[in-house]
C-alpha cells in the first residue's frame, strides 16, 4: 500500500487519539487523586455521547458548542457519585470499591440499553464530510476539530492544576492524606471536586467523539478498558502520560486495523497493556510507587 | 481426617434437606422452570470455582469468561470436528485452561503484578480470546460453531445428548462436587496456606509458605474447574460465539454469586446464585405478566443488587444468615 | 551458628548498613541496639531474606543463605516476628500457629496438636478459638511469636517484641524466652529499645550506629563504652 495510506491512517489514528487521551486524562485525575479505580469511566463517556446525542437532536447545536454543558452535567454527576457511593467508604479494601463502580457501570450500560435501544446511533453536523488536506495528508475536518478542542481542554486543565490554589490544594491531597487533613482542608470535598473534574474531562471528551463517530450502548466497557490500558501505558497519576498514552493507542490502534484486520485492532492496546504490566508497570511517564 | 469433623450438626441436616429438594424438584417442574433451575446451579458451580481463586487465595479475577470459553470450544470442537464424546474432550478443556491460567499466574505473580492491575490483566487476556477466536477458522469464529443436534428418544450421556432432567442432574452433581472439593481444599495444608496468603502474605512467607506456588496452585484449581462449566455450556447450549462467551460481561455475571452470597465462604456462592437468579427470573415473570419486556432490566437489577451488597452487606448475604442459624460464630 | 559478615545494603545512596559483621553462637542470646535509624530491622530482614544484600555474606549453620527467599530462611531454620504486627486477623488464634506449624507436621491435625501445645505455653490456650482480630496488643505479640515457634526454628529474629507493652507483660515475655532458650537452646536475636528486656535477656550485644557496628561485647561493658552513650546521648555527656 502507499505510504500515504499509512500515513492518513496515522494521522487520523493520532487525532482520534487525542480525543481518547483527554478521557484517559479524567482517569488518571480520579485516580491519582482520589485513589479509585473507576470501572464506570467508559460507561460515563457514553453517558455524555448520549446526552450530546439528545441536545443536539433538540437545539440543533455544534456538539463542540455543547461539550460545555455536558461536561457541567457530568462534573455534577461525578461530584454527587463521590459525595454519595465512595467518599463513606473509603475505608473500604480496594477490591470492594472496585466492585461499587463495576455496579455502577452495570447499571448505567443497562439503563442506557433500555432508554436509547441497543441501534448505533450518530450525528451529522455541517461539517461531518469537509475535510482538510496538508499536503499528502487528507484528515477529516471533524477529527481536527474535535482533537483541537481536546487539546484546549487539557491545556485548561494543567492550568488549572498549576496555578490555581484550589488545584494546588488537591494536589496536596494527592501527595499525602494525612498532610492534607492536618492542614485544615476539607479532603472529602476535595476529592468529590475532583472526581467532579475527572468526569467533566470524560464528558467534553464524549461530546467530542460524537462529531466523530457513532454511540451504542455497548461501547461504554470497551472505552473503560481503553482508558485503563492509555492510563497504564502512559503512566498513572502522570496527566501528560495520559495524552501521550492516548496518541499512543491511537496510532496503534488506527495502523493495527490498517496493517491486519480491522476487528482485531483492540488486540493490540492489550498487548500493549500486558507488555507495560509486565515491564514498565509505572507506564511510560509514570514515577514508581514508594 | 474426617471430612465431616467440625461440621455442625444442624448445617448437615439443612445440606441434607436441601439436596433432596433439588434431587425431586424436576418432578414438580416446568420446563421454564427447570431451565431456571439449570441456571441456578450453572452459576452456583461457576460461582465456587472462581471463589477458590478470589475468596481462598485473594486474587481478583475479572476474566474468568476466558475459562469457560477456553473450555466450551475445546470440548466442543473435538466433537463436532471428531467425534469425540465430551467426557474425553473435558480432559482437553482441563489441559487448556490449566495451561491459560498458569501463564497468567506466572506472568502476573513472576512480575509482581496484584489487586487491580491483576484484575484488568485477567480482563486483557479475555478480550484477548475474544477477539483471537472471533479470527479463528476451525472454530468457525464469529460465524460460531454449532454442535449437531438430533431428534433423540432416550439420553446419552456419553455424549451430552439429552433432555433438559439429564443436564439438570449433571450440574447438579458438579455443585455438589464442588462444594465437596471446596470443604476439603479449605481444610488442608494449601486451604490454610491460601488464607494465611490473603490476610498477610509477608507474614505467610515469613512461616515458610511458599507464595508463589500456594497461588498457582489456586489459580490453576480455579481454571481447571472453570472449563468443566464451560464443556457443559457448549453442549447444553448448543451453539458458541467468541462474542458472547468471551464477553467481559459473562466474567462479570459469574462474579455475582459469590460476592453477593460471601466471598470466602464454602455456601456463599451457592446462596448467592439461588438469590440472584431466582430473583432475576421472578422480576423476569413479573415484567412479563405487567406487558414489559425490555431487555436489560435483568443487568439493572443485578447492579442494584451488588451495589446494595456491596455498600450494606460486605461480607455477603450468607454469613448473617449463617450466624442466625446458629452455624457460624465470630463477628 | 549464624555468622553475618560484611553485610552491607544502601537505598538509593543511602548507606543503611555498612560492612556490619557479628555472630550469635548456638543457644544464645544476642540484642541488638542503637538508635533509631542505625539500620538493625535492615539487617533482620536481610538475614529474614526480605532484601539481598548488596555484599556481604550471611551463613546459618554452616550454609550461606544471603538470597534466599524469606519461605526458604524459614525452612533452614530462622524464625522472625515483625515490629508490626501482622496477625491472619480472619483465622482463630489456633488456625494462626497451625499455619506455621504445617511447615514441619505431616498433616492437619498433627499440626493442630502441636499449635495448641504451643500456644498453652505461651497463655494463649484459652484464647485459641478466637479470632485474631478480636485480641490486645500483647496478646498480639504473642501470637506472633507462637506462629514462630511452631516453625520449630533454632534461631528465633524477635523485632522490638517489647514496644508497647507494659513492664509486667514484658517480664512474662521474658520469662517464656528465657526458658525456651534454657529448655530447648532456642538461639535469640532480638532488636530492642526496652533496655530492661536487654539486660534480662542478652548474654551478648551489639551495638549499630548508623549502619556500622561499633561495639559488642557482654551487655555490662557494652552499657559503659563511650562510643555507645555517645551514640545515644550525643557528645557532652559526663561520664
Amino acid at each position: 500500500m502507499p505510504v500515504e495510506i499509512y500515513l492518513n491512517v496515522a494521522a487520523s489514528g493520532l487525532l482520534t487519539g487525542l480525543v481518547y487521551g483527554l478521557m484517559a486524562l479524567g482517569l488518571s485525575v480520579i485516580f491519582g487523586v482520589v485513589r479509585v479505580v473507576n470501572f464506570a469511566h467508559g460507561e460515563m463517556m457514553t453517558l455524555a455521547m448520549y446526552l450530546t446525542l439528545v441536545l443536539f437532536g433538540a437545539l440543533k447545536l455544534d456538539p463542540l458548542v455543547l461539550l460545555v454543558p455536558i461536561a457541567a452535567a457530568l462534573f455534577v454527576f461525578g461530584y454527587l457519585l463521590q459525595i454519595g457511593l465512595i467518599n463513606p467508604f473509603i475505608n473500604r479494601p480496594e477490591h470492594s470499591q472496585f466492585m461499587l463502580l463495576v455496579a455502577v457501570a452495570l447499571i448505567l450500560v443497562n439503563v442506557q440499553l433500555i432508554v436509547f435501544g441497543p441501534d448505533a446511533q450518530g450525528i451529522r453536523t455541517t461539517y461531518s464530510f469537509d475535510s482538510y488536506q496538508l499536503g499528502p495528508l487528507i484528515v477529516d475536518a471533524s477529527k481536527v476539530y474535535a482533537a483541537g478542542a481536546a487539546l484546549v481542554v487539557a491545556a485548561a486543565l494543567f492550568a488549572f492544576f498549576r496555578f490555581t490554589l484550589l488545584g494546588k490544594a488537591i494536589r496536596a491531597c494527592a501527595d499525602n492524606y494525612h498532610g492534607a487533613l492536618v492542614v485544615g482542608l476539607n479532603v472529602k470535598r476535595l476529592y468529590a471536586l475532583t472526581f467532579g473534574i475527572g468526569a467533566a474531562c470524560v464528558g467534553a471528551a464524549g461530546a467530542m467523539l460524537m462529531a466523530v463517530t457513532d454511540v451504542t450502548p455497548t461501547i461504554g466497557p470497551a472505552y473503560t478498558l481503553l482508558a485503563f490500558v492509555i492510563v497504564i501505558t502512559g503512566g498513572l497519576g502522570s496527566m501528560p502520560g495520559a495524552l501521550l498514552g492516548g496518541l499512543l493507542i491511537g496510532l496503534t490502534e488506527a495502523l493495527g486495523g490498517v496493517l491486519f484486520t480491522p476487528s482485531a485492532k483492540s488486540m493490540f492496546a492489550f498487548g500493549l497493556l500486558v507488555l507495560v504490566l509486565l515491564f514498565r508497570p509505572q507506564g511510560i511517564l509514570g514515577r514508581k510507587a514508594a | 481426617m474426617s471430612l465431616l469433623e467440625g461440621v455442625p450438626r444442624r448445617g448437615l441436616a439443612l445440606l441434607a434437606a436441601l439436596l433432596v429438594l433439588l434431587l425431586v424438584f424436576p418432578m414438580f417442574a416446568s420446563g421454564y422452570l427447570l431451565a431456571v433451575g439449570f441456571l441456578i446451579l450453572y452459576f452456583a458451580y461457576v460461582g465456587q470455582a472462581w471463589n477458590v481463586m478470589m475468596g481462598f487465595a485473594g486474587q481478583l479475577s475479572l476474566g474468568h469468561s476466558l475459562y469457560v470459553g477456553l473450555g466450551a470450544y475445546a470440548a466442543a470442537a473435538l466433537y463436532v470436528h471428531f467425534g469425540l464424546s465430551p467426557w474425553i474432550g473435558l480432559g482437553a478443556a482441563i489441559a487448556l485452561c490449566a495451561l491459560a491460567g498458569a501463564a497468567i499466574g506466572f506472568l502476573a505473580f513472576r512480575f509482581g503484578v496484584a489487586g487491580v492491575y491483576f484484575a484488568i490483566l485477567t480482563i486483557a487476556f479475555a478480550e484477548f480470546a475474544r477477539i483471537g477466536f472471533d479470527h479463528f477458522a476451525w472454530v468457525r469464529g464469529s460465524s460460531g460453531l454449532f454442535l449437531p443436534v438430533a431428534n433423540y428418544t432416550e439420553n446419552d450421556l456419553w455424549n451430552l445428548r439429552g433432555s433438559p432432567t439429564m443436564f439438570y442432574y449433571l450440574m447438579l452433581a458438579m455443585t455438589a462436587g464442588a462444594f465437596v472439593l471446596c470443604h476439603a481444599l479449605l481444610r488442608s495444608r494449601m486451604g490454610y496456606y491460601w488464607q494465611a496468603i490473603r490476610e498477610s502474605p509477608e507474614a505467610a512467607e515469613a512461616l515458610g509458605v511458599n507464595v508463589f506456588r500456594c497461588k498457582m496452585v489456586a489459580v490453576v484449581i480455579s481454571a481447571a474447574m472453570t472449563s468443566l462449566a464451560g464443556v457443559v455450556f457448549a453442549f447444553y447450549y448448543n451453539n458458541l460465539f467468541p462474542e458472547q462467551i468471551f464477553h467481559v460481561s459473562r466474567s462479570i455475571e459469574l462474579i455475582l454469586g459469590p460476592i453477593i452470597g460471601g466471598i470466602g465462604t464454602l455456601f456463599g456462592p451457592i446462596v448467592g446464585a439461588f438469590l440472584l437468579t431466582g430473583l432475576a427470573e421472578g422480576l423476569r415473570e413479573l415484567m412479563l405478566q405487567l406487558g414489559i419486556d425490555v431487555p436489560g432490566v435483568k443487568q439493572v437489577f443485578y447492579g442494584l443488587c451488588l451495589l446494595l451488597v456491596v455498600v450494606f452487606l460486605p461480607d455477603g448475604v450468607w454469613p448473617p444468615i449463617a450466624r442466625r442459624l446458629g452455624l457460624r460464630r465470630g463477628p | 551458628m549464624l555468622e553475618v559478615e560484611r553485610l552491607s545494603k544502601s537505598f538509593r545512596g543511602l548507606h543503611a548498613v555498612q560492612e556490619a559483621s557479628f555472630a550469635v553462637a548456638e543457644g544464645s542470646i544476642v540484642g541488638l541496639i542503637g538508635p533509631n535509624g542505625a539500620g538493625k530491622t535492615t539487617i533482620f530482614n536481610m538475614v529474614a531474606g526480605v532484601f539481598p544484600p548488596d555484599s556481604g555474606s550471611v551463613v546459618f549453620q554452616g550454609k550461606p543463605i544471603h538470597g534466599f527467599r524469606p519461605d526458604q530462611v524459614c525452612a533452614a531454620g530462622i524464625g522472625r516476628t515483625f515490629q508490626m504486627v501482622k496477625p491472619f486477623a480472619g483465622l482463630t488464634v489456633l488456625d494462626n500457629v497451625v499455619v506455621g506449624a504445617l511447615l514441619r507436621e505431616k498433616n492437619v491435625s498433627a499440626a493442630k496438636s502441636y499449635a495448641a501445645g504451643i500456644l498453652g505455653r505461651l497463655g494463649l490456650g484459652a484464647k485459641r478459638d478466637l479470632l485474631a482480630s478480636s485480641l490486645t496488643l500483647p496478646d498480639r505479640k504473642r501470637l506472633e511469636v507462637a506462629r514462630a515457634l511452631a516453625t520449630r526454628p533454632r534461631l528465633l529474629l524477635l523485632d522490638e517484641v517489647m514496644a508497647g507493652l507494659r513492664p509486667t507483660e514484658c517480664d512474662q515475655i521474658v520469662a517464656v524466652f528465657r526458658e525456651l532458650n534454657r529448655d530447648e537452646g532456642l538461639a535469640i536475636l532480638l532488636i530492642e529499645h526496652v533496655m530492661r528486656a536487654v539486660m534480662a535477656l542478652a548474654q551478648g550485644i551489639v551495638v549499630l550506629h548508623h549502619g556500622e557496628v561499633i561495639a559488642r561485647g557482654a551487655p555490662e561493658a557494652v552499657v559503659r563504652d563511650p562510643a555507645v552513650l555517645e551514640s545515644y546521648l550525643g557528645e557532652d555527656v559526663a561520664l
